[in-house]
């Protein structure tokens, strides 16, 4: 039972860092229809921004850790929504009313392009950080000797992941710019009689995307201590995964779709092996799709004949 | 766009001062987003502590080529006038094209035959041309799906992975020759093909992508993990090389040289299995020429065009999909045996989501459903990418650029036009503008 | 009614989630005849054909359809595909759906797939060319041919069906349909967006294929000019459920369908009224 619960807490924190980056997929495959491939490594890039930024501000002599935190992560989402609304400007603006596939390969592409990018400009090898917030609690001692921790790291993340979200659902369900992306994700030419700038809501649909990847890749830097060029790949196909599992298009269910597959992965590298985690996660989207084509919380295609 | 079009196609004060307003723009976006990841260079310390470099003067330059690159793009661009498809390609080249079209074919397969006879003494040549024709030969296979079914296939590299390990485990566990191998590694490739199509063809668009995959992926992770059986990341070695069906091409007695009289030389076997693939990528040319006039070709491309029309005229969808994916699948498993022979050594790396991306770019890049398009692709890309050998860090990178430079100026591949399949009177090529690209 | 009905519906019912769209619907078509069913929008014709042709699995009722020979096919358990090939019942689309990027031909051929299929041997038979194989396909190209001429579009045979103009893909969507070679041809309102002139030829058409042909049609039709100039016997539904059949005549004088359609729309009223001959 011990065990069970701490990998509950494990799979929740992985699930939620999958969420983040999962919530950029969806919704630019929400307004714009196309599956961003480069999603994943701008996640990557957020967390090497990260990274570096911390390196920068413990040599300039700061030593206040929440004071670096909060600006590592200001000057991550930043700069790593810039990457977002560049990409967007060079490789999908001038296809977006192109034949559907033209926008894919152009994203794999742009997806080859940061992978290589950092692994030219910051090295292959991967990057350690010392541990930067330690301690925790245990939260139950358990018969033989198994105790089940929550560190404060874990706490963070989660935190972390909470205001982000509720920041984002305010933003979506709340302001202009929220009103805009719904209305240009029901039907752009419409929006854009009614005078919402077409243009301008992708955009920013891309930098926050983007900022919520940075959040992701920051959180992943802290949890794991480490971030590499290729870590990218991966953790973008797993959101991707998640986004799809929780039918796509849909915010909450890009959340839901995340936590899932964090929690299938812990799980089973828990109590199965650790090797076939991911064959696991894959094979779960598989199955889920065959019984709901659409994703656990996508609305049902309907045929119009 | 719409604003560069707008404005009088001439080089008035205000356009250069337009143009240095977007180049400083460029500039300082540019310097934004490389400040930290090239002006800061990180590294694993001696101790495991992570030390780092600053790097201002390479990003100076960087920043300074985005200045410059801009002003050009933008200077380029006023001198092309409006940006439009047209002036892009203008129109007496897309002529001429489909006119170099008529004869590029045998011309260029002409000339593919002769290539052991004229580099016969360059070696890395023909290692590279075996390269590219096997890259032809996954272009013109996963052209079945995605160009004429229209269906997205993200993971192809599974089959040919499976046709890989099915050639390199039978081969080298029960002695089967190459012969007998390939055949069922094509049929094994099939197979699963349908295995996995049959619960997940009813996926439409992007679902179908994302679990075509997530399939590649499980299927390398499983060659992976499984390593009593696969040998695991460390692969499958000693994997038998072809013969001149049964006769091997070595320096034994028993070689083909020894028995033709003439002296061995290790080039016979690159010859050879220059032609072995080059008769198989023709083969698989060939069958799909053919399947596309017969009914079952005609009612993939009408799947593409529109699938609920299809089921009213009585098509079964289903059927017609799993074989389009079945049939793609078995030319795959086909390059995926040869491969295995041509490398004597195969193992999990070589069985990634790049290749599955390589293979669909080039179908794309190629022009969707055209078998000379395809060939062209296959051969610029591998070609291309070749040219960046000695640059081994770079050569990812600028693949990726080109792809999107590519795709940005080809959106709908080299050779966009349909050949229809049977004609009264006139065969004449339909625009790609009319042709669908499937939702599958 | 006559006991020589092609196709009778038994108190279909449809429903999606909590909206019932066809209600108790009952009505037959006569063999060799035009049938038409009209009324205002929303009424759920569309949703009557897509249970006819399987495109929906209908929650209620049956189904019938009677072949010459005596044999009766249960539409509602057949698949979409199956309709048109055991069932031979084809149909055409409110918003035409042709193979824009195939020629007028092609589409033709794609229609003939399943005699095709079978005439290649399941492929194998055509791949490597085998003679019967291609005197079917001749075959087959030569009915295409025939129906190409009788739509008028011998001329634009190698051009993409994308490119014809309006009308023409119109009516090659009916020729494309009637290549499946079906006992009952469904028409999802064959002359939305026809000039006059291109609705007086299709009204020749239609009859043509029910009187040379002898297939009977079902037709959904808002041009009450066509409706009432060829139709033999018209149904007429409103919210699901039907309110009125019989003879053209009978049907435009009914009170309950005049006042359907004043409820409904005034301007299709107006058509009712206004199409007396």
């Amino acid at each position: 039972m011990d065990y069970f619960a701490q990998q509950l807490i494990n799979g929740l924190v992985l699930g939620s860092i999958y969420g983040l980056i999962a919530i950029g997929y969806t919704m630019v495959y929400g307004i714009v229809g196309m599956i961003n491939f480069a999603h994943g490594d701008i996640f990557m890039i957020g967390g090497f921004i990260a990274l570096i930024s911390f390196l920068v501000l413990v040599s300039l002599g700061l030593t206040a850790i929440p004071v670096i935190l909060l600006i590592v992560l200001l000057v991550s989402m930043a700069i790593t929504a810039l990457y977002g609304w560049t990409i967007e400007r060079i490789a999908y603006r001038p296809l977006r009313h192109s034949f559907r596939l033209a926008p894919m390969l152009s994203a794999i592409g742009m997806s080859f392009v940061l992978t290589n990018f950092s692994q030219v400009s910051q090295g292959a090898r991967v990057k350690p950080v010392p541990p930067i917030i330690t301690g925790g609690y245990t939260l139950h001692e358990g018969a033989e000797g198994f105790a089940v921790q929550l560190s404060n790291i874990q706490i963070l993340v989660v935190l972390a992941t909470i205001v982000v979200l509720a920041l984002f659902t305010w933003l979506v369900s709340r302001t202009r710019l929220g009103r805009d992306m719904r209305a240009c994700e029901q039907d752009q030419t419409m929006a854009a009689l009614l005078g919402v700038d077409v243009d301008r809501t992708i955009s920013m649909t891309f930098v926050i995307g983007a900022a919520l990847a940075a959040v992701a890749g920051m959180m992943y830097l802290l949890y794991y201590g480490l971030v590499d060029f290729f870590m990218g790949f991966v953790a973008g196909i797993k959101a991707f995964t998640a986004a799809v599992l929780g039918g796509i298009g849909s915010l909450p269910g890009a959340m839901l779709g995340g936590l899932a597959i964090g929690l299938i992965e812990t799980f089973w590298s828990a109590y199965f092996s650790v090797e076939y985690k991911d064959v696991a996660a894959f094979s779960i989207l598989i199955v889920v799709l065959i019984f709901m084509p659409t994703g656990l919380l996508g609305r049902p295609e309907v045929e119009k004949v | 766009m719409s604003a560069t079009s707008a404005r009088p196609h001439a080089s008035q004060p205000s356009d250069s001062a337009f143009i240095l307003k977007k180049a400083l723009i460029s500039a300082a976006v540019a310097l934004v987003l490389f400040s930290l990841m090239i002006g800061i260079r990180t590294e694993a310390g001696p101790e495991g502590n992570l030390i780092y470099w600053t790097r201002f003067g390479d990003l100076a330059a960087i920043v300074a080529t985005v200045f410059g690159g801009s002003i050009i793009v933008e200077l380029l661009r006023q001198w092309w006038g409006p940006v439009d498809k047209e002036r892009i390609v203008p129109k007496p080249v897309q002529s001429a094209m489909s006119f170099a079209g008529r004869w590029l074919a045998p011309a260029l397969l002409g000339f593919t035959v002769l290539v052991p006879v004229i580099f016969y003494d360059q070696r890395y040549i023909l290692d590279l041309s075996i390269l590219v024709l096997t890259y032809v030969m996954l272009g013109w296979g996963l052209n079945v799906v995605v160009g004429l079914a229209g269906l997205l296939d993200l993971g192809y590299v599974a089959f040919y992975a499976v046709g890989a390990y099915s050639y390199a485990l039978l081969a080298t566990n029960f002695d089967l020759s190459f012969w007998v191998c390939l055949p069922l590694a094509g049929i094994l490739a099939a197979l699963w093909g349908v295995m996995l199509g049959f619960p997940v063809l009813r996926l439409r668009g992007d679902y179908l992508a994302i679990v075509t995959l997530a399939f590649g992926e499980i299927i390398r992770l499983v060659i992976i993990n499984w390593q009593s059986l696969t040998g695991g990341p460390n692969g499958v070695s000693g994997i038998p090389r072809p013969t001149v069906f049964g006769i091997p091409l070595d320096n034994s007695d028993d070689g083909l040289a020894a028995k033709l009289g003439i002296e061995f030389s290790p080039t016979h076997r690159l010859v050879f299995l220059f032609y072995l693939i080059l008769a198989m990528a023709l083969i698989t040319n060939w069958v799909t020429i053919r399947l596309r006039r017969l009914p079952i070709g005609r009612a993939w491309e009408a799947l593409r065009e529109d699938e609920v029309a299809c089921r009213a005229l009585g098509i079964n969808t289903t059927t017609t999909k799993l074989t389009a994916f079945a049939t793609g699948a078995m030319f795959g498993g086909f390059a995926g045996a040869f491969f295995a022979t041509r490398q004597g050594f195969i193992s999990p790396e070589s069985f990634t989501f790049q290749e599955s991306a390589l293979v669909l770019a080039i179908v794309v890049l190629g022009g969707m459903g055209s078998q000379l398009g395809v060939a062209l692709a296959a051969l610029a890309m591998i070609g291309g990418f070749e040219l960046f050998r000695g640059f081994d860090q770079y050569r990812m990178l600028v693949f990726g650029i080109a792809m999107v430079l590519l795709m940005i100026w080809r959106p709908r591949g080299l050779i966009g036009h349909r050949a229809p399949t049977v004609f009264l009177e006139r065969n004449q090529a339909i625009s790609s503008d009319l042709v669908k690209e499937g939702h599958g | 009614m006559s006991n020589d009905n092609i196709l009778s519906v038994d108190h279909l019912m449809m429903r999606f989630g909590g909206i019932v769209a066809v209600n108790d619907l009952s009505f037959a078509a006569e063999r060799r005849k035009i049938t038409a069913l009209i009324g205002p929008n929303g009424a759920g014709k569309t949703t009557v054909f897509n249970c006819i042709t399987g495109f929906y699995r209908p929650s209620g009722g049956a189904i019938r359809l009677a072949h010459d020979d005596g044999r009766v096919v249960k539409l509602e358990r057949l698949n979409d595909f199956r309709i048109s090939r055991q069932a031979k019942v084809a149909r055409t689309f409110q918003n035409i759906r042709l193979f824009p990027g195939m020629t007028a031909l092609e589409n033709l051929m794609v229609a003939q797939h399943n005699v095709l299929m079978r005439a290649s041997g399941l492929t194998f038979l055509g791949l490597i060319g085998a003679p019967s194989w291609r005197s079917a396909e001749e075959r087959a190209i030569e009915l295409a041919r025939t129906w190409l001429a009788r739509v008028g579009l011998l001329p634009r045979a190698d051009d993409a069906a994308g490119n014809l103009p309006y009308g023409d893909q119109r009516r090659l969507e009916i020729a494309r349909a009637m290549c499946t070679e079906p006992a009952l041809l469904c028409l999802d309102e064959p002359a939305a967006g026809l000039n006059a002139r291109e609705s007086g030829a299709l009204n020749e058409l239609l009859l043509s294929i029910r009187g040379e042909h002898g297939t009977s049609i079902l037709l959904i039709e808002h041009d009450m000019s066509v409706v009432m100039e060829i139709s033999d016997h018209v149904v007429v539904m409103d919210y699901g459920v039907k309110i009125a059949e019989g003879t053209p005549q009978a049907v435009r004088d009914d009170p309950k369908v005049i006042a359907a359609y004043l409820g409904a729309d005034e301007e299709e009223a107006i058509a009712v009224m206004e199409s007396t001959p």
